[in-house]
Parts: C-alpha cells; structure tokens; sequence
C-alpha cells in the first residue's frame, strides 16, 4: 500500500501496523464487511415480504392458501437454522442445476447420481464452470439471500399475523359499516395500523438476522468472522512479511466492538420509527404522543 | 432488441463450451507450507505450486477456491469444484467416498508438540477434525479433543486444554521454531497414511488421468522433488527419478 512497505521487518510500530492493516489480506476483511452490510440490507426487505405474503396467505379464507401460510411458518420455524443452511441451500443448487439439466441436455444417458456423486453436463452447472470467481461468489451470495430471506420471513410471518391480528377489531368493523369490501378494509386499514403491532418483534428479527452472518461461511462466502479467524491466526515468518503470535482474541474483540455498535444504531433508528408509527394510534403510545401535544 | 439479447446469450453459452476445461481446485487455505493465503490473500504453498504446474502440463485452465475443511469432501461430490488438493492423505475411508491421484507427497512424518518436555501423550491431545492424525490419536487410547482448524488444535495446547497436539510435522515445525521455546517435540514421530494425493469424483476418470501423468512427468524430471525441498526443507523426504520415495 506505502511505498515503505518493502521491508516491514525494519518498520518502527506505527508504520508497521500501517501497512499490516492495508496489506491484500486486510482488504479482504474490509470487503468482507462490505459483504455482510449488502446482505443485510438486501435480505431486510425480502425477508419481510416474504413475512407479508406469508402472513396473508395464512390469514387467507381459501382454505389451501391458509395452509400453504400456516405450513410455511410452521416448518420454517421448526427447522434448526444450520440444518436448514447445510441441506436446503445444497438441495436448491442441485435443483436449479437439475432443472437446467433437463432442458439443456435432453441427449444425456448418464445417471445425474452416481453413488456419492451428484453429475450434470457441464453446460447445466450453476455459474459455468468456466466462469470467473466473482460470478461464483455472486452466485452463492444470492443462494445466501434466498435462504436468509426464506428462514426469517417465515419468522416475520409470524410476527405480522400477530400483528395483523392485534388491530381492534372495532377499526375493522367501522371500515366494514362504511362499505369497504374486504381488499380495501385490508390495505387501507388494517396494514396501516399493524406495523406498530409488528414493530417490537420485528426488530427482534433484525437483531438476530445481524447476528446470524457467520453462518454465510457455510456457504463458502467469506464472512467477516471467518477473516477475523484466519487473520488472527499464527503466522510465522516463513509464511507472511508480518509475523505475529494468536491474536485472534483483538481481531474478535474489534468485531465484538462491530456488533454492539451496530446493534445500538438499529435500536436508534428502530425507536424512532416506533415514534412515527405510533402517531394518531390506538395504543398507550399514541396516546402518549398526543397528550404530548395538547400539553 | 430481442434479437440483440438472444445474440449474447448464444454467445455467452458457446463462450462457456470453449472455456469448459476449466479446473476448478478447492483448498483450505490454512495449513502452511502445505497450502495458505498469503499477504496479497491468494492461495499460496507448496500446493498452490503444484497444483500450477500440473495444471500447466495437462493443459487444463485452473482456477483456486477456498473451502472449509469440514465440507471439503461434500462440495468436491456436489460438483462445486472438481479436485482437493489441500494436503489431504489417501486413506482406505476416504478413497470409499472420492479416488486420489497417485501421491504427489510421501507419506510424512507426524509428530507431537506439546508445552512442556514431560508431558503426556497419552493423555489429552489435540487434533483438527477428519484427519488421519485424528483417527491415530483415537485409537493410541489417548483422549482426543478435535478442532475444525490447525490453528486451535496449536491454541488448546496453549492454554493448557490438551497436553500435546498431534499433526503433520512439517506443519508444526516453523511454528515450533518461533515459539521462543514455549513448544516443543515430544515423543516419537509416526508416518501415516500413503502419501498426499489429490482428491477427485469417482467419476471423473478422464481427470483422474491427466493428473497422474502429469505428476509422474513431474517425478520423473526432479521438478517435484525442487519444489519440496523448497518448501520443506532440503532433508525433507522426496522423489527420486524413477517416482520411489527417498529419505535422507
């Protein structure tokens, strides 16, 4: 990174640690916060609509619909997380590598199973074997999204369908007395008034969804506690300009920092949605904010 | 504009047929010399080197992906990379799941490290899960503590939560030698396994048999023998010309 980088060894301590924390390596780490960051924020949303369309199908008076929403959630939840990250997220690449398979292979015989090894033709792989590293990291990473956003949006279906179920029922009935027909009285009453139902748990499930990124090293994403493991390791001098003893405990303690500080800029941000949500509602909060007013 | 999306997509797909010799090799990434990430954070090693010449005499395109230990066996079968080359040793089990190519590193010693010049090796011992190593200590009838990682299997005998850590020697000798005197050898070392090959599906054949030549080549002109004593050592055990093993 420094043009003083070339011999580190002869580096005082200040200028050492500069080019230690810029080397490839490091970047790495950086990136890989990067990583974690986009994942979040692209899960959130999907998450959470896969948590509405979740909690409408349940709340469905079609009967299959309902159980479709209430099977989800019910599974979902039930399943160990690793369990579900080791098999499903497999299962879903030799499914979309099958199905390619089938459409872009018709002419081969083979077995796809041949004892322990599971084979498609090489233009049915998923990215093409030929493609650069980066395609196949963007590959699993969405393989990431998908199953981050089908595990906690069943979590979120749940808290929705709470929610959903906690607005007065008295609201519902004034919207029916005005002639609403059943779609209006939905979108136009009851998931206005929900969120501050929703809200509590939902940060709950923002919380956990941060905690929950280490397990992307399962999907061979690299994950900032998997760069905190490996930098953090021994290195002897054989093997690295920048030697140093175990110091992972400082590596993990800077992500320990990480976390907390995250976790204390949601709650900000989460408290004062529950501000904004809470005005002009039916709740001991909305109360409080108009009280507020008329003082 | 359709028929300029349907232009590239031919193109992309007879871009993917002309490229498809590409050789993807999974490794861990962790366990210097044998394989390890450097300072600019590629794979480096002894295997990394390997690995690039075998690839450059069987005229295959490679490219190198990092995978944890513990699945390195079921991504290799799912399809996600086709070889390991990771210092893993052949052995009976593992050859049930996936086939090795002849070995490209002799069966090598593996040795106990411990903190103290008195401590037991029957007693607790540490060891990275799924290795030879592993199955050894189990069946020494010492009490095996494993460890997804090389370096906590280092860090448990450190903080005295195993008394000794058993692994392959070349892997614990640098660290052994920068410990400033806190850790050292203890007790005899042992030869495992039938030497380091590398790992591909069952059946993948074709592959299978580009490899082999292309390390027999390898044997039979020194090369590999030069980049052993490289990254191993001049003593280090190695090939002599007609590919038997040589110890000085």
């Amino acid at each position: 990174m420094f043009s003083y980088c070339a011999d580190p060894d002869a580096l005082g301590t200040f200028r050492w640690f500069s080019c230690y924390l810029t080397n490839g390596v490091h970047m790495s780490f950086y990136l890989s916060f990067v990583k974690v960051l986009a994942l979040l924020a692209i899960t959130a949303p999907v998450a959470l609509s896969f948590g509405f369309a979740g909690a409408m199908a349940a709340r469905s008076h079609v009967p299959p619909v309902s159980w479709l929403g209430k099977g989800y959630i019910a599974i979902v939840r039930g399943v160990p997380d690793i369990a579900f990250f080791l098999f499903f997220v497999i299962a879903l690449d030799q499914g979309f590598e099958w199905m390619r398979h089938q459409i872009l292979c018709p002419d081969w015989t083979d077995p796809v199973r041949q004892g322990n090894d599971f084979l498609v033709c090489s233009n049915a792989k998923l990215p093409l074997g030929s493609a650069p590293e980066w395609v196949h990291q963007t590959y699993s990473f969405f393989l990431a999204v998908i199953t981050f956003s089908i595990v906690f949006g069943a979590f979120a279906a749940n808290v929705l369908y709470g929610g959903m179920r906690a607005v007065p029922h008295a609201q519902l009935e004034t919207a029916e007395a005005y002639g609403m027909s059943r779609r209006q009285t939905f979108w136009r009453v009851l998931v206005p008034q929900m969120w501050v139902y929703a809200l509590p748990g939902l940060s709950n499930l923002w919380l956990v969804l941060i905690k929950a990124t280490p397990l992307l090293f399962l999907l061979g994403i690299e994950d900032i506690v998997y760069w905190a493991r490996e930098l953090g390791g021994t290195k002897t001098s054989r093997f690295t300009d920048y030697p140093h003893p175990d110091w992972r405990m400082w590596y993990f303690l800077f992500l320990l920092i990480f976390y907390l500080g995250f976790t204390r800029v949601s709650e900000i941000v989460l408290e004062k949605l529950m501000v904004r949500l809470s005005h002009g509602q039916a709740t001991t909060g909305g109360e409080a904010l108009r009280k507020q007013v008329t003082a | 504009m359709k028929k300029l999306i349907l232009t590239t997509a031919a193109l992309a797909l007879s871009a993917g047929m002309a490229m498809a010799d590409t050789v993807r090799m999974g490794t861990e990434g962790a366990y210097p010399p044998y394989n390890f990430i450097n300072d600019a954070g590629e794979v480096d090693g002894f295997e990394r080197e390997v690995g690039d010449e075998l690839c450059k005499r069987a005229g295959l395109t490679c490219e190198w992906v990092k995978n944890d230990w513990d699945s390195i066996i079921p991504n290799l079968v799912s399809g996600n990379y086709d070889t390991i080359i990771a210092g893993m040793s052949i052995t009976p089990e593992r050859d049930e799941v996936i086939d090795f190519t002849q070995d490209y590193f002799p069966p090598a010693a593996s040795a106990y490290v411990a903190a103290s010049s008195d401590a037991d090796i029957m007693d607790v011992v540490s060891a990275q899960t799924a290795t030879l190593q592993a199955g050894f200590v189990a069946d020494s009838g010492a009490t095996l503590v494993e460890f997804a990682t090389p370096e906590e299997t280092i860090a448990a005998v450190r903080n005295g939560e195993a008394s000794a850590v058993f692994a392959d020697k070349d892997f614990l000798v640098p660290i052994v030698e920068e410990s400033n005197g806190e850790l050292m050898f203890v007790g005899e070392d042992v030869a495992l396994g039938a030497g380091i090959g590398v790992g591909v599906r069952e059946s993948d054949a074709e592959l299978k048999g580009k490899l082999d030549n292309a390390i027999t080549s390898m044997k039979a002109d020194g090369s590999l023998t030069a980049l052993i004593k490289k990254w191993f050592g001049d003593d280090a055990i190695h090939y002599g010309e007609d590919g038997s093993v040589v110890t000085n």
